[in-house]
């Protein structure tokens, strides 16, 4: 059994090394996945940021928010890649060897993470440069980071199972579209209070919403804890249903 | 049947309520080419899919070198080797990354991988493309990488599924050299192929598979016993028009819905002349006048009564 756990831990490297070789080799994953958040940001900083009143700078209302946009951004990208491995016969290849099924989808989960990582620091490192000022605490940036990591494992799980279950990879690019969507219609761009009926209930009780207020809470020095608990369920909530979905279909599909 | 590397009884395998394998019985001697032949559609990958443990079967024993696929799926895996029908390479990785991978994958030891990964770009002739990503390859480049990442761990029994379909004649033909090389290193090939010429240019033994039964079973030459050999069609326009050539060449056999008339001859430009002669003779004129040599068409036509156009459908 121990023999059979090392060969799932040095076959999940052995993915992972493959999948960041696909991310640095496949330029526009990056473009989505690092240069399209900073655009947003700069758009939303220059463009639009004077026309929102938000009590706040708007850069240090909007930048927690763009994280999460940034995370789910990176996702189509994993979305197709696991589609293509899926529907090119790529992991029918892996099952026959008897790669574990953990290794292959871990190795994209993963390489999806480490993704949302450089895009997370890129993305703040821009925002520092437009005059970003977080009052946290390094246990405050602690927390955000563990918030993202979370966050980009669980919205991980649930795309790579969406990627497993889409019928090409043009229809897996598409289904992660809501995900990427989603933030739009949270707390990330304009507080919810601001929106109109049916769309403000909406955004107030979405999944993203509390997320984005745990990390604003966080890197305004202020953290929430009921946003905090809610948030962390919504995660554990998501990474169980990606989880359990992504290895139905692994095992079902050949 | 120890020597058995491949033992199949009453195979059956549905999705929803569409049986696609309906009582497969197949054996195939260790060491030899098996050869499933059938249209699309008649369920050659579900087979390939069955004995390579992707896909559970509903009915049936299948044992694999000497295993069976469904309790000792970990053993059969630790003895195949399989070539699936779109060649799997990871296209983003260069030719010598994708075997790398497989070797990394295996149990192979580090120092050994090197050489092995070294042996088989020599041995598929992929050196000098070595170091390009798989998505700049061609199709019959692509097959041969894919074989050549089957190879790595040295598997004793090797699956083929379709593995010249869409390559152009001359990749075709050094697919089949390749197959002979294995074949001559004692392993065991279970091949899928649409193509009649293929079965009987590698196969010791072929199965025909047709809407989920075996339809015909032996050596390539006994199969072609079962087919009507080579024949000149003539179409002709009017039912009577056929009727009376039919009246002219006894041995023919007629096809009423085409008005078609199938002569049997050899295709040589003497046998061709008397047939043009013969209807010169009795003032017969052909619409259309073509020459077959058998093919799946043939074969499927004598044993199933449909082509296999009727069966895709």
């Amino acid at each position: 059994m121990n023999t059979q756990r090392m060969r799932t831990k040095s076959h999940a490297l052995v993915m992972l090394r493959r999948n960041s070789k696909h991310i640095t080799r496949n330029p526009t994953s990056v473009f989505n996945a690092v240069l399209m958040p900073i655009i947003i940001l700069l758009m939303f900083v220059y463009m639009f940021g004077d026309a929102f009143d938000v009590g706040v700078d708007y850069i240090d209302y909007v930048t927690p928010g763009l994280l999460l946009l940034a995370v789910c951004y990176g996702l189509s990208g994993a979305a197709v890649a696991v589609n293509s491995d899926m529907t090119k016969g790529i992991i029918n290849r892996f099952k026959v060897m008897d790669v574990s099924r953990g290794a292959v989808l871990t190795g994209h989960v993963i390489a999806s993470l480490v993704t949302n990582l450089v895009a997370i620091a890129a993305l703040i490192g821009v925002a520092l440069l437009l005059g970003f000022d977080p009052s946290a605490s390094l246990l405050d940036w602690l927390g955000v980071v563990g918030m993202v990591v979370l966050l980009g494992f669980a919205a991980g799980w649930l795309t790579v199972a969406l990627g497993l279950a889409a019928k090409s990879p043009e229809t897996a690019g598409m289904a992660a579209v809501p995900l990427v969507m989603l933030p739009f219609f949270s707390s990330a761009i304009v507080p919810a209070e601001m929106m109109g009926q049916g769309l403000r209930q909406f955004a107030e009780y979405q999944p993203f919403t509390p997320i984005i207020e745990t990390m604003r809470g966080l890197l305004e020095g202020a953290p929430d804890s009921g946003d905090a608990i809610v948030a962390v369920a919504w995660c554990v909530g998501i990474a169980l249903v990606g989880y359990v979905w992504s290895l139905s279909t692994f095992q079902k599909r050949a | 049947m120890r020597n058995s590397a491949i033992a199949v009884t009453g195979l059956r395998k549905t999705f929803g309520d569409k049986v696609v394998l309906d009582g497969i019985d197949l054996d195939v001697r260790a060491g030899t080419v098996f050869s499933l032949l059938g249209p699309n559609g008649a369920g050659k990958t579900t087979t390939v899919n069955v004995l390579t443990t992707l896909m559970k079967a509903d009915g049936g024993t299948v044992r694999v070198a000497g295993h069976d696929v469904a309790t000792e799926a970990k053993a059969v895996r630790a003895s195949i080797g399989v070539t699936g029908q779109f060649a799997a390479v990871d296209e983003l990785l260069t030719g010598q990354e994708n075997l790398q991978l497989m070797v990394d994958l295996s149990p192979i030891r580090a120092a050994d991988g090197t050489r092995i990964v070294t042996e088989l770009l020599e041995r598929f002739d992929l050196v000098e493309s070595a170091q390009k990503p798989a998505s700049t390859y061609s199709g019959g480049m692509r097959r041969k990488l894919d074989l050549a990442m089957t190879l790595v761990g040295d598997p004793r029994i090797i699956f083929l599924d379709e593995p010249t379909t869409g390559l152009d004649p001359r990749s075709r033909r050094t697919m089949w050299g390749i197959i002979r090389e294995l074949v001559a290193d004692g392993v065991t090939i279970f091949l899928t192929t649409q193509y009649l010429e293929e079965a009987d240019q590698l196969a010791d033994q072929v199965a025909v598979l047709d809407q989920g039964h075996i339809v015909a079973q032996g050596t390539p030459d006994e199969l072609k016993r079962l087919i009507p050999g080579t024949h000149v069609r003539l179409r002709f326009a009017t039912a009577a028009e056929l009727d009376a050539a039919a009246r002219v060449f006894t041995d023919s056999t007629r096809d009423d819905e085409a008005l078609a008339l199938r002569v049997p001859g050899d295709g040589s430009s003497d046998s061709l002349r008397a047939l043009l002669d013969k209807l010169d003779e009795h003032s017969l004129a052909a619409e259309e006048f073509s020459v077959h040599t058998p093919d799946l068409d043939d074969v499927f036509l004598a044993l199933t009564g449909h082509t296999t156009e009727a069966v895709a459908q």
